[in-house]
């Protein structure tokens, strides 16, 4: 796989951050990175940072297979993450979650604990739970991409939703 | 320094003492170094620079601070533990993984006084001898690592961090590490494992004590960032001054944050034992919603043991003895210890008569369930069959022998385990079964029995609904 002088500098920079024996220590840094030019982790980026860590493929693998924070499968365009615990649970994220997959058409019925993630049919949107997110006071509270938002209930939904596109 | 202004309507209650969170939701306030200096931020570190280490630790002894990130350890006492005779280098670690649910104040220190951690943490590299230091911080906090980082090369263009610092022979070095969304990156061991790269698989203690073999097998201090912006403030007042907020024994203040079913949730820095669950729940918070009687309270983060309206606790030992209900509470480490639960992470999550506390455990184990790292037999087989079974019974598809099976499984997890997961993900389903059995009962009729479970459903999210 291919990656950009960028990518491959900063990677580098994240190399750094520890001792010289210990390269591994950057296995999520550098996932992070992957993550982020891809929108997932597959299995050319998991080849990628073993070679560039030295270690065996495997142990890049399970770290991608434990991190709920590492998708295995695409997004959409905007990826939305629910908060799902107690407070926000309380504060109604239940029917927060069922209004973003109405307005953005998206079917969570075939979402089990291994296929975490849902996508619109056009790709736009696609929608997780997540767990909570330390924001319990000003729930229910979700992450649109790395934007945040508060007090997000079904009343306002749609109109957040309208901001993406 | 100047006497701090608020933002409208963000304005500290008065039972407050902002010390921590002086500089959150300030007025003219931004995280930039330029405004940390002119309130007369690096200060102390300047000071604690022309200290010996040793009376740095020595401070931090004296003034009795206790770990704000969950377990109440005292931090003089932890940074101790270093072998006397180690040759290693030592490395310090800032617990950034606020992800304790209930707990939101970390968030508001690294978005807007991301100054105010990184002295701490220099202070406290110095006194423990580290000369490089991890920011260990979650995946979701995108935009505070940013600001963490951007704030760490501020620091750096003064001098305040890199090769010799402020012109002596201090050299330190901070780096961010961000997690993955994994709760077991909160725990110590599995921080660790989780910075070296690996699954983030907690460590058997003894022999691995992080002061003694931790990052790399090197003495490495793990602390909670609330816990290291204190160290600022010793050393700024000295420890006496210090131990002389706050109640004995349970020094300093410490941020309280409420959820729930509270007219005005939000955060409060309070003097540790100073103010009562009451006090927190009916001033500070302005009460329950119109109507509503409070039903039970999590004091400190989910894995707390649930507190029941109208229980009574002894607390107090010969002369002092005295029986409380619920609302005479002091907020601290040792009483809420004493009336069976914990001050822990500071969460406080408050229930009203409302709730149906079989839903309420139902979220809380699918919590757990979710994030067991799988090495221990009972947590994670137990996790997840204490969210079967509330699943179940949720679902109207309970059985009467439910309510033992659940107990039998906490009680087959807590104590059995590598790390304290164990007993964070059993103490919630031992005492909400044992201090709401009624509630757990209703769902036990069989009325349901063999209807498809999806505990997903709209039925499931209308038990927690306001
Ligand atoms: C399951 C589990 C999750 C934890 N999560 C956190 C966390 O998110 N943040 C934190 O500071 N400490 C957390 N802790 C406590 C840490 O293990 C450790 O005790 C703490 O960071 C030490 O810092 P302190 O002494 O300053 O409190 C957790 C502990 C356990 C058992
Ligand atoms: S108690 Fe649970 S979370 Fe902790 S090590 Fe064992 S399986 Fe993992
Ligand atoms: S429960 Fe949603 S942010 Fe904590």
């Amino acid at each position: 796989m291919e990656v950009s002088r960028e990518l491959n500098k900063q990677a580098n920079e994240y190399i750094s951050h520890y001792p010289n024996d210990q390269k591994r220590s950057a296995s999520l840094p550098l996932l992070h990175l992957l993550q982020q030019e891809h929108g997932y982790i597959n299995e050319e980026s998991m080849n990628w940072v073993a070679e560039k860590l030295d270690i065996e493929p495997i142990h890049v693998l399970e770290l991608g297979t434990f991190y709920p924070g590492f998708r295995q499968t695409a997004p959409g365009k905007y990826h939305i993450r629910v908060c799902r615990t107690l407070s926000c649970a309380m504060a109604g994220c239940y029917e927060t979650m069922e209004k973003f997959c109405e307005v953005a058409g998206i079917d969570r019925s075939r979402v089990t604990h291994h296929n975490p993630i849902a996508v619109s049919e056009d790709g736009k949107f696609s929608i997780e739970f997540a767990e909570c997110l330390a924001s319990c006071g000003t729930g229910p509270v979700c992450l649109i991409g790395d934007e945040f938002y508060e007090s997000v209930n079904a009343e306002n939904v749609a109109e957040l939703i309208e901001k993406y596109d | 320094m100047a006497v701090p202004k608020y933002i409208k309507g963000k304005e500290p209650h008065k039972s407050e003492y902002r010390m921590i969170f002086r500089n959150v939701d300030r007025r003219g306030w931004d995280a930039s170094i330029k405004s940390y200096i002119a309130d007369g931020g690096y200060k102390d570190l300047k000071k604690a620079l022309k200290m010996k280490s040793q009376e740095v630790t020595d401070e931090v002894k004296t003034s009795g601070l206790r770990g704000r990130g969950g377990a109440g350890f005292p931090t003089g006492v932890k940074w101790g533990f270093i072998p006397p005779d180690n040759k290693k280098p030592v490395y310090l670690i800032c617990n950034s993984d606020e992800s304790e649910p209930g707990t939101f104040k970390d968030r508001y220190i690294v978005h807007q006084d991301p100054h105010q951690l990184i002295e701490g943490m220099l202070i406290s590299c110095y006194a423990v001898g580290a000369k490089v230091a991890y920011i260990y911080i979650r995946e979701e906090f995108s935009e505070g690592a940013k600001i963490l980082e951007n704030a760490i090369e501020e620091a750096r263009k003064k001098n305040f961090l890199g090769k010799k610092i402020l012109g002596g022979k201090f050299n330190c070095e901070i780096f961010i590490h961000r997690g993955a969304g994994a709760y077991i990156c909160g725990e110590e061991t599995g921080l660790i494992e989780s910075l070296e790269g690996k699954r983030p698989y907690p460590r058997i203690k003894p022999p691995y004590f992080p002061a003694a073999l931790g990052l790399y097998m090197c003495p490495t201090i793990v602390n909670n960032v609330e816990s290291l912006c204190h160290v600022k403030h010793i050393i700024a007042m000295g420890g006496q001054k210090y131990a002389k907020i706050g109640t004995p024994r349970n020094t300093g203040t410490r941020i309280l944050c409420v959820s729930g079913d509270v007219v005005r949730p939000g955060y409060f820095e309070v003097e540790v034992g100073k103010i009562t669950m009451g006090e927190l729940i009916n001033d500070v918070c302005g009460g329950l919603r119109k109507g509503r009687k409070l039903k039970g309270v999590i004091p400190g983060g989910s894995s707390a043991k649930v507190l029941r309206a109208g229980e009574k606790y002894t607390i107090g030992t010969g002369e002092s003895e005295r029986t409380i209900g619920i609302n005479d509470i002091p907020m601290d480490f040792d009483t809420l210890a004493a009336c069976g639960s914990m001050a822990g992470s500071g969460g406080v999550i408050v229930m009203d008569d409302s709730r149906d506390m079989a839903w309420i455990l139902n979220n809380i184990n699918t919590f757990y369930a979710h994030e067991s790292c799988g090495q221990c037999t009972p947590c994670r087989e137990g996790s997840l069959w204490m969210k079967k079974i509330t699943d179940r019974m949720v679902s109207g598809a309970g059985v009467p022998s439910d309510l033992k099976t659940l107990t039998s499984v906490g009680d087959n997890i807590a104590g059995r385990t590598i790390c304290a997961f164990g007993e964070a993900c059993a103490w919630p389903t031992q005492s909400f079964v044992a201090k709401f059995p009624e509630d757990f009962k209703k769902h036990t009729s069989r009325r349901n029995a063999g209807k498809e479970l999806n505990p997903e459903s709209k039925a499931a999210a209308a038990g927690l609904k306001r």
